[in-house]
This record gives structure tokens, sequence and C-alpha cells, in this order.
């Protein structure tokens, strides 16, 4: 069997090693159009701060290729799919396949800005080259301005706040992390950011930029000298689209990670499955949905019938010593409690945990992510300990013999 | 593989458990020493109320999410023992959201800790089944 991986992230990893779980012989060919060894690019904030270093940011140990047997090809994008071949065209020529995951990811989404090209530092933040480059550009006398308040604008912030002078960040949304906080929790956040002296401009947008100057639609002008834009990411599906496979905003995935295309699969960051808890089709651009997506891709690919069937939003994240852990769905009748610097909304219906957000003491959340995806029934558990408290307790002996006396279901 | 289990009909309650694995961390020659004046951080943890109490560790599942979320590759699986490098976390715990059990949490210095079955600091029996008076918590081969 030759399989055929394009992408070099959780995903393509996940599903190497999900290949390697039963085929042990089986060819892995594996096309990284970036030249690193597989690295953890969430981790381009904590290099910047100085938390980890290109050594201990890689994901997998250096060896990791050479004992999954992979032909690992550094530097070789994949340009076409030519599916009745069975072939995957690179620059460089073309590679043969059974099996085929696309793990391409995403890039950056860069919106119409006028005057973007007057600017002449400008950079992204999604890759180790971005962040390097962001590093160079930087002085001590920097002003940076941010476009987007979003997890890698503000990640990109913490990362790079002893780096530079001042640090402005503009959104168009009324709140900062609104794909994750709601307004409550993004209050609290904001505030803990502007306590470590960055400058927000919210419900707002660049009209033009000149050189160094940002415009922005409410009247105000920003002087700035490096730029960084973080307003979104865009899936990249075209290899799949091109070849006739159905897309949304992502490559379409069934529950086994396949596409519409015969003998190819999709998983991670360019891939759209259902979201388990809300029932839509949609991305979920997270690390963890991402390898275990790859993951069971790699299984099936390899004969296995591995069913990937709870993706939903996950997240965990700190800026500046204050974490947040958030999950699933914001719907339903809520539970709230807060203190200072304290925060915990959860929300439930239909006799089931839908999602959370926690700001604060994040200990054992997952007791409450699991709650979600197995969709416990809550009428069947003390739901108000539960809501003060995450522990096993509210789950009663029998579930706990299973959990922890290994007596089984 | 050997795994711990616990039976809360035996657990007395006594956090024996909770003392021997943070002994056992230190790496100290005795306990009193090693643990006199300090605040705890152990591996297990006792959970109480109502009259029922029992001990929660690492499960070493053999399908760890919170090795599949880890989104620095800090977490591995070692001979099937579930395994933090704690040099490579970057205490983003996403692994604390991926964890049905609640058995991974920030340590003090915000790098997490796990129960790794005493591989790391002594060999054989972990510290916390060996100095279980009641036999509540056991190391033993199940299906």
């Amino acid at each position: 069997m030759k399989y055929v991986i394009i992408g070099n992230g959780p995903a393509a990893i996940g599903a190497v090693e999900g290949i390697r779980k039963t085929d042990a012989a089986g060819e892995i060919t594996l096309l990284s159009k970036e030249p690193h060894h597989t690295y953890s690019r969430p981790l381009i904030s904590y290099l910047l701060l100085g938390k980890t270093d290109e050594e201990k940011m890689k994901y997998r140990p250096d060896g990791f290729y050479k004992e999954n047997g992979v032909s690992f090809m550094p530097g070789v994008g994949a340009v076409s799919l030519d599916t009745e071949n069975k072939t995957v065209k690179t620059e460089q020529g073309g590679v043969k396949y059974d099996r085929l995951l696309i793990a391409a990811g995403s890039r950056p989404f860069i919106p119409p800005m006028k005057g973007f090209e007057t600017v002449e530092k400008r950079f992204s933040f999604m890759t180790l080259d971005d962040a390097k480059s962001l590093r160079d550009a930087l002085t001590p006398d920097s002003r940076v301005l941010i476009i987007g308040a979003g997890l890698i604008g503000l990640k990109c912030a913490e990362g790079i706040a002893g780096l530079c002078k001042s640090i402005t960040v503009v959104d168009l949304a009324d709140r900062i992390l609104s794909s994750i906080l709601d307004r409550d929790a993004a209050a609290i956040v904001e505030a803990h950011l502007r306590e470590h002296g960055i400058s927000f401009h919210l419900s707002d947008s660049v009209e033009e930029f000149e050189g160094g100057t940002a415009r922005l639609k409410s009247g105000e002008e920003i002087p700035f000298d490096v730029l960084v834009t973080a307003v979104g990411v865009k899936a990249n599906i075209s290899l799949a689209s091109d070849a006739g496979g159905e897309c949304g905003r992502g490559i379409k995935v069934n529950e086994k990670m396949e596409t519409s295309l015969a003998d190819v699969y999709a998983a991670g960051d360019c891939a759209e499955g259902t979201d388990s808890v809300t029932g839509q089709s949609r991305i979920l651009a997270l690390m963890p949905n991402a390898y275990i997506q790859g993951e069971c891709a790699g299984r099936n690919m390899a004969g296995g019938d591995a069913v990937c069937d709870s993706a939903m939003a996950q997240n965990a994240i700190g800026f500046f010593g204050l974490h947040m852990v958030t999950a699933g769905a914001y719907e339903g009748d809520v539970y709230e409690s807060r203190g200072e610097n304290e925060y915990k909304k959860l929300f439930y219906k239909d006799d089931r945990l839908m999602g959370y957000i926690i700001i604060g003491d994040i200990r054992r959340a997952g007791i409450y992510t699991a709650m979600i995806r197995d969709k416990t029934p809550l009428s069947g558990i003390d739901f108000e300990m539960i809501c003060e408290n995450p522990s096993l307790m509210p789950f009663g002996r029998k579930r706990r013999a299973e959990m922890l006396g290994g007596v089984k279901a | 593989m050997k795994r711990i289990y616990v039976n809360e009909k035996w657990c007395l309650g006594c956090h024996l458990c909770e003392y021997n694995c943070a002994f056992s961390q230190s790496g100290a020659m005795d306990m009193a020493t090693a643990l006199k004046g300090i605040q705890i951080r152990p591996n297990i943890r006792v959970e109480e109320g109502g009259g029922i109490c029992y001990a929660v560790s690492c499960r070493h599942c053999d399908d760890p999410l919170c090795v599949k979320g880890c989104i620095g590759g800090a977490l591995s699986v070692k001979d099937g023992v579930i395994t933090i490098d704690r040099d490579k976390c970057i205490h983003c715990y996403t692994c604390v959201v991926m964890c049905p059990y609640g058995a991974v949490m920030p340590s003090e210095d915000g790098a997490v800790q796990k129960c790794e079955l005493c591989v790391k600091t002594k060999k054989g029996t972990p510290a916390c089944v060996a100095g279980c008076p009641n036999g509540a918590i056991v190391f033993e081969e199940r299906c």
C-alpha cells in the first residue's frame, strides 16, 4: 500500500501514527511545503516570548520520520491531484498513491485594505518563518499595529510585548476573542490585556493605510512601524476542489474523514466536518481536532473502521498568566459564578451540557468537556454539585467503578 | 499492562496516597524532611463527601485524549505510560480540557503534572499503591 500525506502538521502526524497502528510495512510519503521538521505552530508566540525554542517546538522527536518509515519530503508542496491516475503532482514531478490524505491546513486571510501595499513592514503570524521575520523586524522602539483580536492576533501580542514599544489591536468585532468568549468573559480578558499595556480599538477597522499611518473608520489615526494582519484564515481546499471534490469552506469529510473523491481523505484545518455539539457542518481549526481527525483518517486509510464523531470547539489559552478554557456551544440555560478574575459559565439544554467558558481556575475542566462529548444525561448525575466543582463525585458509584475501578460498562 | 485501579469501598479517606505520591516525586530520603511545612501537590487526589471517598489519578488510557490534544508534543506514551516532558510543556492546559478524569493538572511552576506510575522516581509498585493501608488502590494487569 502506498500512502501519500500532504501536510506536516498535527493532522499529518496523526495520520502517520494512525496508519502505523496496523500497517507497519506500507510506504508513506509525506509532502511538506514548509522545509522544517514537524513543529507546533501555536508555539510560535511562545518562541518570541522566549518560553520555548526551535528545538523544543518540534512536535515529534528528530527520529520520527525514520522510525515510522516515512519518506519525508521537506520543501515539496503539492500542486494538483490527478485522481484518475492516483497521482499527486508536485513542482518536482509526481507521487503515486493508493490512499491520499490532504492535511494542507490553512493560510492567512488578508481582506482588501486600501493602501495596504504602502506599508513597508507587514507580516502574518501563522508559521515559524512568519514569527522569525517579525522578530527580526522589531526593535525596542517599534510601534506595532495588529489587525485582529482573535487567538492569533492576541497570542502574537503577548509574544512580542517585551520586544517592542507599543501594541495596538484593531478589530471589527465589538469584543476580543469573539470566536470563543462571550461579552462578559471578553471584558475580563480585555481588561487584563490592557493592564499589560495593550491598546484596543474595537468595533473599528482600517479605512486606509498610508505608509506608517492607519486611518480607522472611526476617524482615528494610528501611527505604527510594524503591521501584523491576523484577521482570519482560509482553508487550503484547492487541491480537492480543482479535482472535483465536494467543498464548502473546507474540504467536506464524513465521520471516517473520507472526502467525496475515491481513496482521498482530508483532516485538520482544511477539512469541514460535523460539529458534534451543534450538528452543523463547519471547520474546527483547532489542534486537538486536527490530530484526532488525522489519526482517524490514518487508521481508515490502512483499512480500519475508525470513526471521528466527537469533534467540537475546545480551546485552552492564556495571556500574561490569565488562563481560560472553553468548549462546545454557548446555547441554552446558563449556570454562572464569578469572582475576581474568576469566571465560569456552563451552558445546558435538553438534559445535556452544551458548552462552557471558564477563566481563572481551569482545573479539571476536562470533566465538563467529557460530559459535552459523551452527551451525558444531566438527569442521571448531581448536576448542581458538578456546576460548583468538577469532580467524579456527581456521577455515582456505578459510573465511578467503570472510570476508576476498571469495571466494564 | 499494569494500571492503578481504585476500589472506593475500601478507601478510608486517609490521604496517605497523596503524601506517598508527593514524597515519591520529591526524591528525598525520608518523608518528614520532604514534606514538612510544604503544601503537597500530589498526582493522585482523594475526593470525598457524603461519606464517600476515593482516589483519582491518571488512567493511562489506551486512547489518551490528553496526548492527542497536546499542542506541543509534550505528552507522549512510553511503554503504555503517559508521560509529560515538563521542559516542552508551554502551560496551555489543552490537556486539562481533554482529560475526562481531571487527572492532568497545572503544577506549581506552570508545567502540567500527572501520575506517571512512579516510573521516573522508583521502579516497581507505585508509591500510592505500596502505601495504601487498606488495599483500596491496587496496581494490576486487567483486560
